[in-house]
């Protein structure tokens, strides 16, 4: 039994308790579906529930039969390789434009800060929809709907603001008079931005980047309305599955796919301490 | 302009005072390149299709550039019987060149959602009119078209085309707000509320999300602020890992929970909890449950970030000096963490309102939201210029609560994990 200290009552103690209690409940609410699924992705079964087979853990109750189907439907293989592509190009043109312009606003000189701040990050705040309505509409009149190059500029634009988060983050406490002592000892204003402000700042852009990945490899509103039969990406195939017919190779899929969100998650969290220990903040 | 002296008011001789003011806009100058690029990217990619949406909704050429001849003699029409037989006739002809080029459809389908009814009358003369000689057209076609379909004979179908005709009008936008202009130019209530209702549903669902987010969150986050940092981010990795979760990974995961013979109701029945299998999925319910889910830790984490700047001494302060838990929390906490609770809060609702895929997945009938409205009407019933209308006023509310968020929390402020 812990100390509580000595003005605790009983209702301080039973508060707290209880308030452990119901932290504890939420976060299985929050993890239970995820953990669920990885399972029921292992099922013999066609079903979308726990066989009794399963539940007595009979080996036979469980099979790689889901996975084997992934790799042998051509669809989930294009949208594997589309949703890679796809977001791959995205996140480096979202991470290249956007680490520049971060830069810029990072200026105290900066004209129009806020305004510009604000419109650069609004992709991220305005509903999907509208934004696959608008481009769908614009889009059009550029034959950019159906082809790679308009779904990869339309999610290089949702991934913009995730840039300029991350890449602001870290320009906050950057030292300016490192780029004035790199001019006085006579380099270039380019190689002082490659050479002294990118190996400070590059934690922030590789984070930025992976978030700009993620949003492309995540998102389907766009798809649905900007790509054609040629560029279904994962999440789009998985949209379908879900709406026509639904069997646990989409709980494969998942399963694939919350492995990768803990890939990411893991570099993520490396490159925060990184960040941090670069710029002192930490210990 | 004569020198007087050669000194400005702050010391500076007239040359410095000048360098320095090159200087400073250079500087301005030089910061403003870095962020061209990226916005001549973002004003093609994402401004520029947005505006083009908004003007959408109140242009509308196609029914125009159909039938130019007739539109251009219409004016001359007062609208209370039938148009004279020269637009009559004029009309047949338009009528027969659409039919020959197939696109009498396209205006059999634009004039229909004016009136009703009158995609069959436009459709059944434009194939009788089909074999109908040019000249014979010209000289008799008032009749023809009349003798085609007695409704020509009437002013309803001549007025819905006048309507559609307009290149520029206000009528989508007012039927997204359930309004219509009635015969005197004024503007009425429709009879049937559709849209103003659905409206009315996005915002309720979405403050019935925000409030839940709000009830599930505060405690994990007050838990977690004060937890040793260890324990915080461990309990941290669980509130990240759905965050970083796809979002078709996470409503998948819901729907083989509720689904009829999901886990949840195999679970009550075996706990013999219920007799039959409840039905909970593609509802209502099933919505703001799965929504609640996924945005849980946008709450969560402003939440935290706040909550974990607040010295816990204060607490125990008051505690210490006799006041019971809940007063405690009320008077010092909660005042405390309240930028951290309405930051949480507009973002949950700002991120709801918009919310397309989970209602399109879970929410069968019931759980439709605006969104879905919008894109059934890019998608199936091909009514752009009103899913463009829709789509407008959802930006203005969305842009309206983004002004909001800007003021109260500061749009710079957001912060990823």
């Amino acid at each position: 039994m812990r100390k509580f200290p000595e003005y605790f009552t009983f209702w301080h103690i039973a508060g707290h308790y209880s308030l452990r209690f119901s932290a504890y409940l939420v976060l299985v609410f929050l993890m239970l579906p995820i953990l669920v699924i990885v399972p029921l992705s292992f099922n013999a079964e066609p079903f979308f529930t726990f066989t009794e087979g399963m539940l007595s853990l009979d080996p036979d109750a469980f099979s790689l039969r889901w996975y084997q189907a992934i790799a042998q439907d051509q669809k989930w293989t294009l949208a594997i390789w589309n949703s890679f592509v796809v977001g791959i190009a995205a996140a480096i043109l979202a991470t290249g434009l956007g680490t520049l312009a971060a830069v810029g606003l990072a200026s105290p000189w900066m004209p129009f800060k806020r305004l510009i701040t604000a419109l650069l990050l609004s992709p991220m705040i305005v509903p999907l929809i509208i934004i696959a309505a608008g481009m769908f509409f614009f889009y059009t009149s550029f034959n950019l709907v159906s082809t790679y190059p308009g779904l990869i500029i339309a999610h290089a634009a949702l991934g913009v603001p995730f840039v300029i988060i991350t890449v602001t983050a870290t320009l906050t406490g950057f030292d300016r008079s490192l780029f004035s002592a790199g001019l006085s000892l006579g380099a270039s204003p380019t190689k002082v931005f490659f050479d002294v402000v990118i190996p400070i700042i590059r934690p922030g852009v590789i984070s930025g980047g992976l978030f700009a990945f993620v949003t492309s490899f995540d998102e389907v509103v766009l798809v649905l309305f900007l790509a054609g039969p040629e560029q279904r990406t994962i999440p789009r195939q998985m949209f379908s599955g879900l709406r026509e017919q639904i069997n646990p190779t989409i709980l494969a899929v998942a399963t694939l796919l919350v492995l990768l969100s803990i890939a990411l998650l893991a570099t993520l969290e490396l490159l925060r301490r990184r960040s941090e220990r670069l710029r002192g903040t930490s210990d | 302009m004569p020198e007087a002296t050669s000194v400005t008011p702050d010391g500076l001789s007239r040359e410095d005072a000048r360098n320095a003011a090159r200087e400073y806009r250079s500087r301005r100058w030089r910061a403003f390149l870095f962020v061209v690029p990226l916005l001549a990217f973002i004003g093609f990619s994402f401004v520029a299709p947005i505006a083009s949406m908004l003007y959408r909704g109140v242009y509308n050429p196609t029914v125009a550039s159909l039938v130019p001849e007739t539109l251009e003699k219409l004016p001359s029409w007062q609208g209370e019987e039938r148009p004279s037989d020269e637009i009559l006739s004029t009309f047949a002809l338009d009528l027969k060149r659409l039919a020959n080029d197939r696109t009498s459809g396209q205006l059999a389908e634009e004039v229909n959602r004016a009136l009703p009814g009158s995609s069959s009358v436009i459709k059944s003369s434009a194939r009788k009119l089909r074999r109908v000689d040019d000249s014979e057209l010209a000289n008799n076609g008032a009749a023809i078209l009349i003798d085609a379909n007695a409704k020509w004979a009437e002013p309803e179908i001549w007025q819905a085309l006048k309507k559609t005709g307009q290149v520029y009008t206000a009528g989508y936008y007012l039927t997204a707000l359930d309004l219509e202009n009635d015969p005197d130019g004024g503007i009425q209530r429709r009879e049937t509320q559709i849209y103003v209702k659905l409206y009315g549903k996005t915002l309720r669902m979405a403050l019935i999300i925000t409030i839940l987010t709000v009830i599930l969150g505060y405690p994990l986050a007050y838990f977690m602020a004060n937890s040793s940092s260890g324990t915080a981010n461990l309990l941290m990795v669980f509130v990240l890992l759905p965050f970083w979760t796809s979002l078709l990974v996470r409503t998948t995961a819901w729907i083989a929970l509720l689904q009829t013979n999901g886990v949840v109701n195999s679970t009550l029945l075996a706990l013999g909890l219920t007799d039959a299998p409840l039905e909970m999925l593609y509802t209502q319910f099933s919505t703001i449950i799965a929504m609640t889910h996924i945005l849980l830790p946008f709450m969560i984490l402003p939440l935290y970030s706040v909550m974990r700047g607040i010295d816990p001494s204060y607490m125990r302060a008051a505690m210490s000096m006799g006041s019971p838990p809940i007063p405690a929390f009320l008077r010092i906490y909660l005042p405390m963490s309240l930028p951290g609770l309405s930051a949480g809060a507009l973002l949950v609702f700002i991120i709801s309102v918009g919310y397309y895929i989970t209602p399109a997945l879970v929410g069968g009938t019931d759980g439709q939201m605006i969104s879905n409205i919008i894109a059934f009407h890019m998608q199936q019933s091909n009514n752009w210029e009103l899913a463009a209308a829709l789509g407008s006023l959802l930006l203005f509310l969305i842009l309206a609560l983004y002004w909001l968020y800007d003021r109260f929390v500061g749009a710079g402020n957001i912060k990823l994990g």
